[in-house]
């Protein structure tokens, strides 16, 4: 209702166990909320996971996606983070076409430059690991393209608060 | 520790949860629990039709407030739950419904009879669980009674493979429930309740809005004492009916789309309106935008993703309603000078005048207001009402009065047509000893009448009264006002005969053509351990009023 449209991001502990991903995006269908991304890894403790999930809105949805996802059973703690006080990163996996020296020279000194990595190699195409936040990835990706893309693999954002206010299991 | 089969288990760790009753169907998946209840004082229930053991249990949970349980088998037994599970969670009220499933290692097969019950029933109940190892199920079943029966309640599925159910373990039922994402908020935040006293003391147009979750946690009683210290009428939706006895002068009835004249002008003019267990249905504001225009909004709530869902409150509280409405009646008496409220204690009561006005009594043509009235003369003030979904519902609720909590049950959420006759053999299996009355249309009453046969198995006698006008009341309703007229499917040609349907399955039938047949046959059947069936034929041209249509302001009330 007139507010502005950002993209959140929001960092979910949850237990880790089958049908919990289920669960958590089964409630974003049902309630009509868009993730831009989201990903999942095991956590501090074996039986738990971090989701990251980035969804754009106003502060009146994000607040209801928050709600929701702390009613999901399976769900431990829910924050949104803060961007400026937020360590967020992503992974992607290029492959580029370089069917002559001249272009692979040049994509090796962009992946320098970016301090990206190159992981596999071949007659005519090179993959490239990058990490960083979604822009520089976006940006990347931008230069990468008139050398022709074949194929891209991102991982989505995984994220944590900066400084102490990690969210932590409590232990008793 | 004590060493037993996963059937057993299940037997006792619901005899520990103090389970009396199970409302289901057996099937190949399910074999080994039933043989496991063979020797087992639980009383199982054998209903005709699975949808009809989950509105049972439903019915059961709602008249005791206890948790109710149903089962059944895998794929097209769990399935069937489906309906039954949809409606307890849009209404909140806490079930256990219990399915087989195939094998372990025939998970994922497409075994025969397989479904993925934990999949469907994700979105439609609290929380679910799928048994893998036997030595898991007494953790399990004191979870799911705990989840379903705490916080804002709900239904919780248990699924259990059959070799799991003969799987031999060592069992420890000495389990303390423990869960860490699910720790439900009761008691209100001091500063909250401050706000929301301090807001009820300036005001000058109080008025109560009170709904499902007043009844769930039995908050009559705070909700009287605040409403009769701030002369503040009480409004309920379908789900708060009984939360304040009917006929006391401050309440006003139900709100919302079939709502009394008292209750949507009385929340419309509101200054402050306090909310209580409800959570702002499109059918009780109407549009949205115009609800309660001028007035702060205190929203109590105990599920927190409800507060800010539909309505942005001025004062939101998470809590409890008994709690939050004690706290806040706590907080106002230590500092209230009660006022002077003449003026707004007419209004309430000029436009409570309206609303009887409209209950015409016509001894040649039965009209329903009138009938609901003669219903409630006759029956006792304990006595349940259950009803079917469509205009037999909204008769009942708008002119059916309740005195007391969980004595009116009906599917408010879901709306499920077929709910009310097997939510009344629930009802009356908890509550033996009073009569329990289900308001039917002959459109609902079709959709599940089969369970007529376990009401007579097990001799549950229930009432049925049908306002018999051989269309989808509702439906015509709609087309006549807003299609102009054009009704189609709606005419349920092929009704059968009701008074030879009931006598077929062995229950009693009367056809009555006036309130005084209708008094005769009433008296009769209250007096009858068998289960009786009124056919009361009405006409199809019969609207529910007062009606505002959908989407307006509660202040288009239509009145004929």
């Amino acid at each position: 209702m007139g507010e502005e449209k950002k993209t959140y991001m929001i960092s979910a502990l949850v237990e880790h166990r089958p049908g919990v991903l289920y669960s958590i995006s089964n409630m974003f269908r049902r309630r009509g909320f868009n993730i831009e991304s989201i990903s999942v890894g095991e956590a501090e403790q074996p039986d738990l996971a971090r989701m990251t999930i980035t969804i754009k809105g106003d502060e009146t949805l994000v607040e209801q996606v928050v709600k929701q996802l702390k009613k999901l059973i399976c769900v431990i703690k829910v924050s949104i983070l803060d961007p400026n006080n937020t360590v967020a990163r992503e992974l992607a996996l290029i492959k580029v076409n370089t069917p002559d020296t001249k272009i692979r020279t040049d994509v090796i000194n962009y992946v320098e430059i970016f301090k990206g990595h190159i992981v596999d190699v071949s007659h005519d195409s090179l993959t490239i690991e990058i990490t960083g936040d979604t822009d520089k990835i976006s940006a990347f990706i931008e230069l990468m393209k008139p050398f022709g893309i074949k194929e891209i693999a991102r991982t989505g954002i995984a994220a944590l608060p900066r400084e102490m206010k990690a969210i932590r299991m409590e232990t008793e | 520790m004590s060493r037993m089969s996963g059937a057993k288990a299940l037997i006792e760790a619901l005899k520990r949860e103090k389970v009396e009753v199970i409302f289901g169907i057996p099937g190949g998946a399910i074999l080994p629990v039933y043989d496991a209840l063979y020797n087992s004082d639980i009383k199982h229930i054998l209903m005709r039709h699975e949808q009809c053991a989950a509105h049972a249990a439903d019915g059961y949970a709602r008249a005791s407030g206890r948790v109710g349980v149903c089962m059944s088998t895998s794929g097209p037994g769990a399935t069937n739950l489906v309906t039954g599970i949809a409606t307890a969670y849009m209404d909140s009220s806490p079930i256990v419904a219990i399915t087989g499933q195939v094998p372990r290692a025939f998970i994922g097969k497409d075994a025969f009879q397989e479904t993925d019950i934990i999949g469907i029933t994700t979105p439609i109940t609290k929380c679910n669980f799928q048994v893998r190892e036997a030595s898991e199920i007494p953790k399990i079943v004191k979870t799911a009674f705990y989840i379903a029966s705490t916080g804002r309640r709900g239904p919780v599925l248990i699924d259990l493979p059959r070799d799991v159910q003969t799987e031999e373990s060592e069992m420890s039922f000495d389990y303390k429930v423990e869960l860490r994402g699910y720790k439900p908020i009761y008691d209100p935040h001091p500063l909250q309740v401050e706000k929301a006293a301090n807001l009820l003391i300036q005001a000058e147009r109080p008025v109560i809005v009170a709904g499902g979750g007043v009844i769930a946690s039995d908050a009559s009683p705070e909700l009287l004492a605040l409403s009769e210290l701030l002369i503040a009428p009480v409004a309920t939706t379908l789900m708060g009916k009984g939360a304040i006895p009917e006929n006391h002068p401050l309440s006003i009835g139900m709100l919302g789309m079939h709502g009394t004249v008292a209750a949507n002008y009385l929340v419309q003019e509101a200054d402050v309106l306090l909310a209580v267990g409800t959570r702002f249905s499109d059918r009780s504001t109407g549009n949205i935008k115009t609800f309660c225009p001028n007035g702060k909004i205190i929203h109590v709530d105990i599920d927190a993703s409800e507060i800010g869902k539909n309505i942005k409150p001025y004062v939101p509280i998470v809590a409890d309603a008994k709690r939050a409405l004690k706290a806040i009646y706590d907080r106002i008496v230590e500092k209230f000078n009660r006022k002077e409220r003449s003026t707004w204690f007419n209004r309430i009561q000029e436009l409570k005048r309206m609303h009887e006005e409209l209950i015409k009594s016509d001894n040649e043509r039965i009209r329903p207001p009138a009938l609901m009235a003669e219903i409630r003369n006759i029956l006792p003030n304990d006595a349940i009402i259950t009803t079917e979904v469509g205009q037999n519902q909204m008769w009942a609720a708008l002119y059916l009065k309740v005195y007391k909590p969980r004595k009116f049950i009906s599917s408010g959420g879901l709306g499920t047509m077929g709910f009310g006759f097997p939510a009344a053999i629930g009802a009356k299996v908890a509550c033996p000893d009073v009569p329990v009355v289900d308001i039917a249309g002959d459109g609902s009453f079709l959709m599940t009448e089969q369970d007529l046969a376990s009401s007579i198995a097990w001799k549950i006698p229930i009432i049925v009264v049908i306002l018999n006008n051989l269309v989808l009341g509702m439906v015509a309703q709609w087309q006549r006002l807003f299609y102009g007229r054009r009704y189609f499917a709606v005419e349920l040609k092929g009704i059968p005969d009701f008074v030879k349907l009931a006598e077929a399955y062995g229950a009693q039938g009367f056809r009555v053509q006036s309130i005084d047949e209708f008094r005769r046959a009433f008296k009769e059947a209250l007096n009858s351990d068998v289960t009786t069936v009124i056919d009361v034929p009405i006409s199809p041209e019969e609207n529910v009023l007062p009606m505002v249509p959908p989407g307006q302001d509660l202040k288009n009330v239509m009145l004929s």
